[in-house]
């Protein structure tokens, strides 16, 4: 399926999911986020695979992203859900995708954002005992070398 | 004798005149016996280890060099070649290696990372600045981003011509 279609077929079964300007990427309220994916895992859209989970950080919210790819139809969808920074919870998507388990410890690690609901949420790249999350654009650390400004 | 000018001790070795002898002190023997056969870690930290696999290789065959037995345990190792970025999760590890390795032991700071941190040296905050910065004290550093295999093989003559100088042999 092209991505216009994708995201028509979307838009018509969950008329809270809307389409970011100029792109194919579905903007999902978190409510809605895990019924969305359920939805979106089984046939007709089929998407098997969790490609992959980030996010980004805009200051005034935070953008969470999921790329997801069907193996079997070979297309693709961009989902992305907004988070405010006073509240950063959101469903986890590993009862539905494996592979959501290790990259939503990654967003966890980097971004801070807690997943409700996974079974082992810990931090994945940097040590246990990690204070912070380093991908925040106001994270600071005393041992971070500031680059000289030339 | 041609064959006595390519080792290098070659100055302190004389031939029994008319005789089938060697004639050499036992320290420098040790030392060229010691420098000769270097036994590296197989060990790698980033892309500097593909050079350094590229240096096992056939083409450049650190092996010429006796250091091409790259071993899997550090118990068995005199050399661990630090190729690549010094992560802070890694450096546990490293000092852990380092510590197993048995005396005498060589450690071989390879590419920018390992000497520096390289190009995260500025504004990184996963990343350990550089293998002195571990603790551990390293014999040759070798710049590059990363060093071509020639570069390591110089920078392995020059860990040869360290200990062939080393005061105590017994090291």
């Amino acid at each position: 399926m092209r991505p216009d279609e994708i995201s028509g077929v979307i838009k018509t079964k969950f008329p809270q999911a809307k389409e970011e300007a100029g792109t194919n990427n579905i903007i999902v309220p978190k409510e809605s986020l895990l019924e969305l994916a359920q939805y979106l895992k089984n046939p007709p859209l089929a998407f098997d695979n969790l490609h992959c989970i980030t996010a980004v950080d805009r200051k005034e919210k935070m953008e969470l992203v999921y790329i997801l790819y069907s193996i079997c139809e070979r297309h693709g969808v961009t989902l992305k859900v907004y988070l405010t920074p006073e509240d950063l919870n959101v469903a986890s998507l590993s009862a539905l995708w494996k592979s959501a388990n290790w990259l939503e410890r990654e967003v966890y690690d980097l971004f801070g954002i807690i997943f409700s609901g996974h079974p082992d949420l810990r931090r994945i790249l940097n040590p246990y005992d990690w204070k912070g999350y380093p991908l925040r654009k106001d994270y600071s650390n005393p041992e971070l070398i500031p680059k000289p400004r030339l | 004798m041609a064959v006595i000018e390519k080792i290098p001790a070659a100055k302190l070795i004389r031939k029994v005149p008319g005789g089938g002898l060697f004639l050499t002190t036992s320290e420098s023997l040790l030392k060229w016996g010691k420098a000769s056969s270097l036994w590296p870690m197989t060990f790698g930290l980033a892309c500097c280890a593909f050079e350094m696999i590229a240096a096992g290789a056939s083409r450049f065959d650190i092996d010429r060099f006796g250091a091409g037995v790259f071993r899997a345990s550090p118990r068995q190792c005199d050399v661990m070649v630090v190729a690549g970025t010094i992560c802070i999760k890694m450096g546990d590890c490293i000092r852990r290696l380092y510590a197993q390795m048995p005396e005498p032991k060589y450690v071989i700071a390879m590419g920018n990372c390992a000497v520096s941190g390289g190009i995260f040296y500025y504004d990184t905050y996963s990343v350990i600045k550089g293998t002195e910065a571990l603790g551990i004290a390293v014999d040759v550093f070798i710049p590059g981003c990363p060093p071509r295999p020639e570069n390591l093989l110089f920078g392995l003559m020059k860990l040869q011509e360290k200990i062939r100088n080393e005061k105590d042999a017994a090291r």
